[in-house]
């Protein structure tokens, strides 16, 4: 740490930006409003599939304050364009995936339940709503399909005419031929069928976008509720409007958690742009938790059966799964990549597997569109292999940490080039494992076991060893792989002329803490305390273009442009430094805030060399004035954050109730910048986790298509007392290839969580469920357990 | 939610003309199903009449074996009551599982009771512990109270004021939650009374009933023993996605025997 200021890296600094949030001062899209401003309400279909017929607004027009309504004709009339995937995943037989057209307001068909079909912009909020009640739609309701096993059945209904079989790609990855081989001379199959849940993200804050619409300058501003403000411009921009970047606004403020569901560009904002431009007035839309249900895109939903094949000592020797991933009704923003790059190439996980195949089949259904939902792909290939890792051990009646460090790839093979493509930059596998194991006291498991079988209690223990791609992401790379765009992430820091330092960056904080880590980082870099950092982000007019945050990529990949810039900054200081002192450049050394001429006691602090930058009276002849420097980064690599989680349970075999009796972590992020704030993230992962596996899942009625989970009352989101205490640790091995050796830590507790839970769940149990493990589905699976242990 | 005009009366007798004044209104007490409701647009009432605040309808006293609570009294305030805690433990326990403290300070027994959601907790009190519920008409005896899934004996505009509880020799509440709203599932409510055993479970089926063979049980012998085998049928229970009637009806035997085992059987 920074001696000088307290407040650099290592230092577990208190969030800048909690006073203001935790005594509700902060400023959310939704705490915005604009003069004469008008309210949007969209009339949704109450149909998971349906032709509309026919739309009559007549009455709704007519109601007093109520400024427009418009149906998908107008903006079809408009050329509006329709929402975009930004990433083409090309399938087996070497065709790109099929993204059928997606209009923000259906044309002719509504796809799902929520689908918008009609909106009503009036003076307020409760006018649109009532007229929005008096639309009268003619729907013709035709059968739905929302299994993505059932779509794939010749006889499914048919979504869309630009994807037979309601297939958006059949993909595959990795190399089959190796992969069979290796099945064949294996000693030892395991096979294992798993259902990934599908989940609603619910961030606590609800999505809000309004349009703003200058007719003066023939600018217009979108307020919204993203992760990534200058994305958003571009798809606005480029796919959606067609107008210059120049002449488009996004300004994403306080946001209020994302886990990935505000990346991607919505029709409600496109219709909120579209509709003030049209109306020249501002239009706001802020979604009821209601609408966030039904609109937000949810996460993972897979139909996996995948095999692991083992030599007689239990080392492995290949993997192979096949995937169905349902997209819902439409492709959203970068859905397809997500069951497919984010996914299969991970399922290495720590080990030397040295042949692995996955096929994905990716379709389509009549519900809610899926996409990046915290870890994103990731989470799905670690529940893979850590299942099958798991039920491997049971049945090869091995222990479950003997049988992982066995295939554990070693701390010396480090570059280490997996079967699937990645990398691997630095890990320390066995390290983590052996801490947690510790921390867990695995050698006291059965004594606990026996403990509570005498009180009627099933106990279990579950691990798993997680691996994640983070630090999103090498554009050439990811531009090979089908992206859109590139992945680098851009900084601008600014000193003012009295030293203070203003920080602007491409990545957005809606949780993360940014406020605070990324001042730690400059405050280390150029010794200043953090109380004179300002990060700015989340304004395209403020910021530089920059990609926004998910992926666990605002450190790794943002925090190294900020680097990158701070690192210039120095090399010019250097410069003013060397003409005050009167000495050579080359002479000039700075740490601590303090420009100083080598093995010399001359120096000059950098609020010196800045103030001078700003008032060159005595400057070099050469160099530019002023203080701030701009930088873009590009990763070199993804990076792969790795640990071990461990979950030890209890489950009541009479009423199916599980408590979690422990919980371990023990997490490798390279270097940490704030331990709390990781710390904190890791909690946050884990819950997710913990909700996936035992508590959430979004259900859809299979005749109807009806959202049967549609509220918290039947929702069940993580409560504080369905977790357990946290026993967090740490193991550090630096990423080498980004400036500050770290390799985030957003998503891995959501990564590792759901394998760990459930393997302690089917430990205790002995036979194998899928998520959430909820009450009835433990209580029934006990009963054969109960009955065994009543027989010894 | 719809527009509606509200009312705030300052009398019992005030809130009764209110409510003959308006046959489309509703009577507001705490608010925790009616406000939600109204906001989901599930409802149109012209008026809202307000008894929240009526002092009539406020207060606990204990008069020898019997605990008498106002109707407007709510949830975190027997749940916290010196007097319940002390007479009735079981149900003061009771009112504290009911949902956070957030909606244990606003929602009221009377309000609850008159909803008769088949997930609430105080109809399983009431015919657990034999209670007699007031109205500004009558008596009722809480066996003739709960009429159905959102049905009491109640009558159009007919209030309730007060529900007394005879002081039992002991009893328990045990309850398994939903676990996504964390409304009751399965709640058995356990009671040895002065005229017998009663038995009542709330949550599993679609009004709070009473369980004949359990009663019968543990008349012969207060004790976990009497109930563990015991086997409720499924007919007629709820089901949904987070319970079938099947599992219900076994969460129904164990709960009964938590609760004898609670009150020390």
């Amino acid at each position: 740490m920074n001696a000088v200021t307290g407040t650099g890296i290592g230092a577990s600094v208190r969030r800048k930006e909690d006073y203001r949030f935790i005594t509700g001062q902060g400023t959310y899209t939704d705490d915005i409003n604009r003069p004469g401003q008008l309210h949007a309400y969209f009339v949704r279909s109450p149909h998971a599939f349906a032709k509309i017929k026919s739309i009559d607004t007549a009455a709704a027009k007519a109601s007093a304050g109520v400024v427009a309504v418009f149906t998908g004709q107008e903006l079809a009339a408009d050329k509006v364009g329709g929402l975009i995937c930004g990433w083409t995943v090309t399938g087996k037989d070497g065709t790109p995936h099929k993204a059928p057209p997606h209009p923000a307001i259906a044309l002719d068909t509504a796809r799902c339940v929520g689908d918008q079909v009609a909106v009503v912009i009036a003076t307020t909020k409760e006018i649109a709503r009532d007229a929005g009640e008096k639309i009268v739609v003619d729907y013709d309701v035709l059968q739905a399909v929302v299994d993505p096993v059932d779509t794939l059945k010749p006889n499914a209904p048919q979504l869309h005419a630009e994807a037979p079989g309601n297939l958006c790609y059949d993909w595959e990855f990795g190399d089959r031929a190796s992969t069979d081989a290796g099945f064949a001379k294996a000693a030892h199959v395991v096979k294992l069928d798993l259902i990934n849940n599908r989940l609603s993200p619910n961030p606590m804050e609800p999505r809000v976008a309004i349009g703003e619409h200058d007719r003066a300058t023939d600018t217009t501003t979108c307020y919204s509720t993203s992760q990534n403000p200058h994305v958003l411009r571009l798809i606005l921009c480029a796919f959606i409007f067609g107008l210059p970047e120049h002449k488009v606004r996004v300004v994403a403020p306080d946001v209020g958690g994302g886990f990935g569901s505000k990346i991607f560009c919505y029709a409600e904002e496109v219709v909120c742009v579209w509709a003030s431009r049209k109306l020249n007035k501002p239009v706001k839309w802020t979604s009821d938790r209601s609408e966030a249900f039904l609109t937000d895109a949810h996460g993972r939903d897979h139909v996996t059966h995948a095999e692991l094949a083992l030599d007689k000592d239990g080392k492995f020797l290949a993997l192979k799964c096949s995937t169905i991933a349902n997209m819902g009704a439409y492709l959203s923003t970068f859905a397809s990549c997500v069951p497919s790059y984010l996914y299969a190439l991970l399922l290495a996980g720590q080990y030397t597997t040295p042949a692995i195949y996955a096929e994905v089949k990716a379709v389509f259904t009549n519900t809610t569109p899926v996409d990046a939902y915290r870890g994103a792909g990731r989470p799905e290939a670690t529940y893979v292999v850590e299942r099958l890792v798991e039920v491997a051990a049971r049945q090869l009646n091995m222990d479950p940490a003997e049988i992982r460090k066995k295939n554990f790839i070693a701390p010396d093979a480090f570059p280490y080039q997996t079967p699937v493509a990645v990398a691997y930059d630095s890990g320390q596998y066995e390290l983590s494992m052996n801490e947690a194991l510790k921390m867990v006291d695995y050698k006291g498991f059965a004594g606990r076991r026996a403990e509570s079988e005498k009180r009627g209690m099933l106990r279990g223990i579950g691990f798993a060893a997680y691996i994640e791609a983070c630090g999103i992401a090498p554009s050439a790379v990811v531009g090979s792989l089908g992206a859109g765009v590139g992945l680098w992430e851009s900084a601008s820091v600014r000193f003012n002329p009295t030293g203070s330092v203003s920080v602007f960056t491409g990545s957005h904080s809606h949780g993360q803490g940014h406020e605070t880590t990324f001042a730690q980082v400059v405050s280390e870099k150029m010794g200043v305390p953090i109380e004179q950092i300002d990060i700015v982000h989340g304004d395209t007019q403020r910021i530089p273009m920059g990609m926004g945050t998910y992926g666990s990529r605002s450190l790794a990949v943002g925090g190294s442009a900020i680097v990158k810039a701070c690192d210039k900054l120095i090399a010019k200081g250097k410069k003013i430094a060397a003409h005050l002192m009167e000495a050579a450049v080359d002479d000039v050394e700075f740490d601590a805030g303090m420009f100083k001429v080598a093995g010399t006691d001359k120096s000059v602090p950098i609020g010196q060399v800045c103030f001078t930058a700003y008032v060159p009276h005595n400057y070099p002849a050469d160099l530019e004035p002023g203080f701030e420097e701009n930088a873009f980064y590009d990763p070199s690599n993804f990076t792969y954050p790795a640990g071990t989680h461990i979950a030890e349970v209890e489950v009541d075999p009479g009423s199916g109730h599980v408590t979690i009796a422990k919980w371990v972590a023990v997490d490798d992020f390279g270097n940490v910048i704030n331990p709390m704030v990781v710390e904190g993230q890791v909690h946050g992962g884990v819950a997710q986790g913990v909700g996936q596996a035992m508590l959430e899942g979004v259900v859809y009625d299979k005749a109807s298509g009806q959202l049967l989970t549609g509220s918290f009352m039947d929702y069940t989101m993580p409560r504080a007392d369905d977790l357990p205490n946290f026993d967090v640790g740490m193991t550090h091995t630096p990423c080498p290839h980004n400036p500050l050796g770290v390799k985030g830590c957003g998503e891995a507790g959501a990564i590792a969580a759901p394998a760990a839970l459930m393997n302690a769940i089917t430990d205790a149990l002995g036979v194998e469920i899928d998520m959430p493990a909820t009450p009835e589905k433990v209580w029934r699976a006990a009963q054969g357990k109960v009955r065994a242990l009543a027989a010894e | 939610m719809y527009a509606f005009n509200y009312h705030k009366p300052k009398s019992l007798a005030d809130a009764q003309a209110l409510v003959a004044k308006f046959p489309d209104g509703k009577i507001l007490a705490g608010g925790h199903t009616l406000i939600p409701t109204l906001k989901q647009r599930l409802a149109q009432p012209t008026d809202l009449i307000d008894i929240g605040g009526l002092a009539e309808l406020k207060g606990i006293t204990v008069s020898g074996s019997t605990v008498s609570i106002g109707a407007g009294t709510k949830h975190g305030e027997v749940a916290d009551s010196a007097d319940v805690k002390k007479a009735i433990p079981a149900l003061a326990a009771l009112a504290a599982l009911i949902g956070d403290r957030q909606v244990r300070n606003k929602g009221t027994m009377g309000g609850s009771l008159a909803n008769n959601d088949p997930a609430a907790d105080y109809p399983g009190a009431i015919l657990g512990l034999g209670a007699t519920v007031h109205t500004t008409k009558r008596a009722i005896k809480a066996d003739d109270f709960l009429k159905g899934m959102f049905e009491t004996a109640l009558d159009e505009g007919e209030i309730i004021t007060k529900v007394e509880f005879p002081v039992p020799k002991r009893a328990a509440y045990e309850k398994f939650r939903n676990p996504a709203s964390r409304y009751v599932m399965v709640g058995a409510f356990v009671a040895e009374t002065a005229s017998g055993i009663r038995v009542a479970i709330t949550g599993a089926g679609p009004t709070a009933y009473r369980w004949a063979d359990a009663e019968k049980a543990l008349g012969a012998k207060f004790a976990v023993a009497s109930v563990e085998k015991l086997v409720h049928t499924s007919n007629g229970l709820n089901a949904d996605i987070h319970a079938s009637a099947e599992y219900r009806a076994h969460l129904i035997t164990v709960m009964t025997k938590r609760a004898v085992a609670g009150a020390g059987g």
